[in-house]
Order: structure tokens, then sequence, then C-alpha cells
């Protein structure tokens, strides 16, 4: 793998998830069978030590696109690559084995996502252990202790079961567990969006610490655009299963492109906004069963037509909009 | 001045417990005028959720009101029996909570919802209420309200539901709602259009609203003024644009450094060690003491009462922001304080510094 190749390489990701009626209801009411598309021709790619972020509202499919980067859930169709290493390939099984210890996730709910009857010190060294990655009992309990003062805990806290611990606290041991297989890739879905706002900020810190640390990649997936703005390098933003815009962090802050890229700006309550008011964008994100013809942001684009109902754009130059290309946008 | 709608005194609530009885609201007092949005900000446990279900009378088991005093109007409610509490409640009191899907009966049309609210508290005539009931649907925005006044909640939207629940709390003219978390359920598409129905609904009628929110954001927004809340206790209250710009208390100077905005770049954002106490071990003094970066030694044992900031406090008029001073509760604002560590004025008197990552 040469240096400048991306870390991370996601080609055409599709995934449809059938959501039928059970099958005697479908002969009993002549219903057809119904798909979903919850992510349609994505594309992206992360490079080593930046932090890619998808935003996009609830529906737009960027949590399914993390499960399937880090291979919790079967594609439909295209591929996702990372360090030339294909996801899917079954001729690659074994190079994937090795990667995977490499690849680690860090979910929303730091309540659900720990066994509460392991103790604190079991759960950061299950990775280890999965992965065979250190012999010798002393030898694990040293560097579960020494994780866990990386992520700003006591190494005594191994002892302690996780109901001890605050949500910010978990998430600590949750990122602890990530790091203890020598992860480099980190997927974070909402990891801060069950926290307070002053717990969020200490593990926003600690995640860009990290990251300025140990080289570390991130894939963050997040509906909070100030956190986004916060965090990320490069943005994606979804709509519908869709890429709608991508581009360098600032950029998409300072210079959105896409009709709803702008919309959603101008939607988020911001500390800068006090007492303004304003025209809120109508409507909402269209059932993804059924979405619109054409461009899914049409019925609420204030610059759709005719091409815009009937024609799909495709992401050129970091935007997916029909407007733009033709140069329709206003300034 | 006028009569604020909604006068808190010293309002204090328990939890009494095997452990005995533990102070989830400790003497706050507030009042919100007449089309005046309060927003009652903090962080999980501080107590804003607590003070509003302490105002409308819904307190759970074991939490119940052990002081001070509530007036809607000038008349005292916290005193009330249930069953008078009862028809303030709806009639006087409207309520938005989180969740638009608990607060509608899926097995009723939305309609029979909103017309039997309007028939308990009013002497309209069905046909009557049914009209009203329209009325109120086109003025939350639902369109065809004609229409979706026979459909069921689960043929709403989350945001149209939402509106149906604004509906609701609207059917009696009530002089007073109380929002917990209207928003946080949304999109954020979905949530600017709650808002600034809120805001439009709250000048037209001239209803007083305390909306409860974790939400900085929502509450820089849609509020006159805000509280921000900590330990069950108000640490600030005032104009939300000098609480937001200019806060004074180092508890709320932390917390606005904390949240990430659109408009600064990628830095560090502040941060406050340590999380807000338990209920259980709510340290002597400030609360906020152990967490303070502006500690100093009256602080540990002393509880600072709040501290009038405004500089004209004899203010009159119609500014709905004069009913009720901005306060703070923190001793470096005492000026009898003779050994706070700096000169209390205008400007916070605290910086949070980001710390590097330690490395042992």
């Amino acid at each position: 793998m040469s240096a400048a190749a991306p870390y991370v390489e996601v080609d055409g990701l599709r995934r449809v998830f059938d959501v039928s009626k059970p099958w005697l209801n479908r002969m009993i009411e002549r219903a057809p069978r119904q798909t979903l598309k919850a992510v349609d021709g994505v594309a992206f790619s992360i490079a080593r030590g930046e932090t890619f972020a998808l935003v996009g509202e609830s529906g737009s499919g960027k949590s399914t696109v993390a499960r399937m980067v880090v291979g919790l859930l079967p594609p439909s169709g295209g591929e996702v690559r990372i360090t030339g290493i294909s996801m899917t390939d079954p001729r690659q099984a074994a190079a994937r084995r090795r990667l995977r210890a490499r690849i680690q996730m860090i979910f929303q709910d730091p309540y659900a996502s720990m066994n509460p009857r392991w103790r604190v010190g079991a759960i950061v060294a299950e990775p280890i252990r999965a992965f065979d990655l250190i012999q010798g009992e002393a030898a694990i309990r040293a560097r579960v202790g020494a994780l866990l003062e990386l992520v700003g805990l006591h190494p005594d806290d191994a002892r302690k079961y996780p109901h001890a611990f605050s949500g910010g606290q978990r998430q600590r041991i949750a990122i602890a567990r990530a790091l203890a297989s020598e992860a480099e890739f980190l997927v974070g879905d909402e990891p801060t969006s069950a926290l307070d706002v002053s717990v969020q900020a200490q593990i926003l810190n600690l995640m860009r610490d990290l990251q300025d640390r140990l080289g570390l990649t991130y894939l963050f997936i997040s509906h909070n655009l100030a956190v986004v703005r916060h965090m990320a390098t490069r943005v994606g933003v979804m709509y519908l299963g869709r890429l709608v815009e991508v581009g360098g962090g600032r950029e998409i802050f300072v210079q959105p492109r896409h009709p709803y890229t702008r919309m959603l700006l101008d939607a988020v309550p911001d500390l800068a906004h006090i007492g303004r008011s304003r025209v809120p964008v109508a409507g909402e994100i269209p059932n993804p069963i059924d979405p619109p013809p054409g461009c899914t942001f049409n019925p609420r684009c204030p610059l759709a037509n005719a091409r815009c109902r009937s024609e799909v754009p495709e992401l050129r130059n970091g935007v997916a909009c029909h407007a733009a290309e033709e140069g329709r946008l206003p300034a | 001045m006028s009569e604020p709608i909604l006068s808190v005194r010293d309002l204090r609530v328990a939890f009494e417990t095997r452990r005995g009885s533990l102070p989830a609201i400790d003497g706050v007092s507030f009042d919100i005028g007449r089309g005046e949005i309060l927003g009652v900000v903090g962080e999980s446990g501080a107590g804003k959720s607590v003070t509003g279900s302490a105002v409308i009378g819904l307190l759970d088991p074991p939490g119940r009101i052990v002081g001070g005093e509530i007036r809607l109007g000038g008349e005292r409610i916290d005193t009330l029996p249930p069953e008078r509490m009862r028809r303030v409640r709806g009639r006087r009191i409207g309520m938005i909570f989180q969740d638009p899907l608990t607060s509608l009966d899926p097995l009723y049309r939305v309609g029979e919802q909103i017309v039997e609210t309007i028939r308990t508290h009013t002497d309209l005539s069905a046909r009557a209420a049914r009209t009203r009931a329209i009325d109120l649907l086109a003025e939350v925005g639902i369109p065809a309200p004609e229409r979706r006044i026979d459909g069921y909640p689960h043929e709403f939207s989350g945001g149209m539901r939402q509106r149906v629940v604004i509906a609701l709390a609207l059917a009696a003219e009530p002089e007073l709602i109380i929002a917990d978390e209207p928003t946080t359920a949304l999109d954020v598409s979905v949530q600017a259009q709650v808002i600034t129905l809120l805001k439009r609904l709250c000048r037209e009628h001239g209803t007083a609203v305390m909306l409860v929110t974790h939400d900085m954001g929502v509450i820089a927004e849609a509020a006159d003024r805000v509280a921000v809340m900590y330990s069950g206790r108000i640490a600030e209250i005032g104009p939300v644009e000098a609480v937001v710009r200019n806060p004074r208390h180092p508890y709320a100077v932390g917390l606005m450094g904390a949240i990430p905005t659109l408009t600064q770049g990628s830095g560090r954002l502040a941060q406050i060690p340590g999380a807000m106490p338990r209920l259980t071990a709510i340290p002597p003094g400030c609360a906020f003491h152990p967490r303070c970066p502006k500690v100093f030694g009256r602080c540990r044992v002393d509880r600072p009462e709040p501290i009038r900031t405004d500089a004209a406090p004899a203010r009159t008029g119609s500014d709905p922001a004069s009913s009720s001073p901005s306060a703070v509760a923190c001793h470096l604002y005492d000026p009898d304080a003779a050994d706070r560590p700096a000169p209390a004025g205008g400007e916070p008197p605290v910086a949070f510094h980001a710390e590097p990552l330690q490395v042992r």
C-alpha cells in the first residue's frame, strides 16, 4: 500500500432492507414486496489521521454506513476497502482478520454497550484476549491500567463494575476498550449524543488528544452540526441514503453549496443567534420506502425545477445538485 | 410593574428515600411575565424538569414540595387540593412534553382529544368545540386541518404530532405553558419549525412560557430570559443575551465555553472537570465549589445567595425582563466578601483553561 492511498475507501455502497409485510399478509392483501434503500450509492474516502464526519437527520442512512464500514452489516452492493483490503471479498479473509483488530467502534449509549456483570478490567481486556495480543495475566492487567490512565481514569477503576461510573466515564471506558486492540481506525456513532454538554466537551477533547498522540483515523457520525464543525477535517452530508455534499470541514460550514446543507445549517439553533426570528424551511424528510423521484430533496428545495423532479443528480465536485451544476445557486 | 403570571418563591422539593430526604430543588425563585419565555437550562439532574413538574402539581412520589410557594396570577397554587389543581391544569397551565406520542392517546382521533380538552375546560357545544379544534390545528400549522382532525396520532409525523400537542396545550387558552424539552425528539429542521411556532403563539396570545431544555441553542433562539440551574439551585438568571454572551457564574462560564458552535472554529472546548454531584452527596457551601476554578475559603462553607447584578433594579415599564432582575448566586460577586480572589465587575472573572492530556 502506498503512503498516498486513502486509509478507507468506500465505493458505490448500497444497503437495501426488506420491509415487506409477512408472507401470509402479502398473499391475503395481494401486497407486493417492499424494500427500503437505506444507503444508495455512497462513495467517499478517508485519509490516514483524518476525521471524516457524516451528518444528516434521522433516517438519512449515516449509521447504516458506519455499520457497513466496520463490517457489522453486509452491504447489498458496493465495496469498503480499508488499507486496500476489501471488507467483503472472501479471497482476502485472512488479511481481513488481521485488520479487524485495528478497527473499533464507539457506540452512542454507554449504558447499553457494556456488560453490567463484567468488571471494567475484563471489559477493557476483552479485545486483548479476543485477538490474543498479550500473554500473561500480569501483562494484560498492566496494559489495562495504562489504557485507563490514557483516557483519564485510574488503574484501580479496573476492579469496579460499570454501574459505578457516570455516562461520561463509561464513554471513556468504551474508548479505552476500543484502543485496547491497538486500533488505528475508530468509528464513533453519535459517541457524545447521550452526554451532557460539559461532559461532551471532555469526551470530544479526549478524542482529539488521542488522535494527536496516536495518529488515529476517525469516522464520526453525528446529527449535531456544531459537534461536527468542531471535530471534522472533512464532512459528508447525507439525505435519504445519498451523499448530497462532501467537502472540507471549513468549506461545508462557511460556503455550503447544496440547498439541503444550507437549510440544515440555517435551522440549527446556535448561541450566536440570540432571539433571531426567521422563516424555517417547510416540510420533513419523506418516507424512505417511497422516496420522491429525481433528487430526493426536490419537494423541499426552493430551487427545484423539472429536471430535479425526474433526474437523480450525481455527486460531482463534491455536490450532488442540478442547480449547483447549472450555476443556479444563489450566492 | 405588571404582576407576573407565574411567581415561584424559595421553592424546595425533596425526595423521601430510605437514605433520608434528598433535596432535588433547594430554594429556587423566579418570575415569568405575560408573553415572556423563560428558558430553564441545566444538565441532567440539575432539577429543571422537577421544577416544571412542581409548578403543574405533577411531582412523582416520593417527590414533594417541602417549602416555598408558587403563585399563578397572584393566586397560590401549590397548596390547592388535588381536585382544584386538576382544574387549573389544562385550563390555566398548558403542558408540552418531550415525546409527543406519549402525550396523545393512540386509540383516539386527534380531533376527539382536542374537543375533549376544550369541552372539559369551557362550556362550548360539541359542534363549536370541533370548529375551535380545526382553528387550533390551522393555527399550529397543520395543513388541511378539516381533514387531518379525523386522523389518528400514528398517521402524523413526529413534527406534526408535536404541533398537535401544542394545539392541545393551547386548547383552553392557558396563561402559562410549561414546555419540557419540546424539541429534543425532533430533527433540526423540524425543531426550528416548532421553536418558531412556539415563539409566535407566545407573542400573539400573551402566554407565559417556561421552556425547559438542555439545549442552550434552543434557549438562545427562543427565550427572553434564562435561568441556569445546577444541583437544584439557580446559579444565574438574567436576560438571555447577557447570560449567553457575558455569563458571570463560573458554572455558566464553563457551560457556555463547553458548547461547540457553528461559528467558532475547531479549537479545544473549555471543559469543566468532574460531573454534577449526586443528590446524596451535594457538597456543603456552594454546590459547584469542587469543580470551580475560582473557589476560595468561603465557598466551601457558606451557601451563596442570589445577588442582584442589574444596574437599575427599579426599572418600570412594559419590558418583561424588568419583572425579574438578573441575579447570580456566587460569592465572587458579593461586595462584602473581603477574601474573594478577584474583583467582580461586568467581565467574567473566570477563565477555563484547556488542559493538555496528562501523560503519566
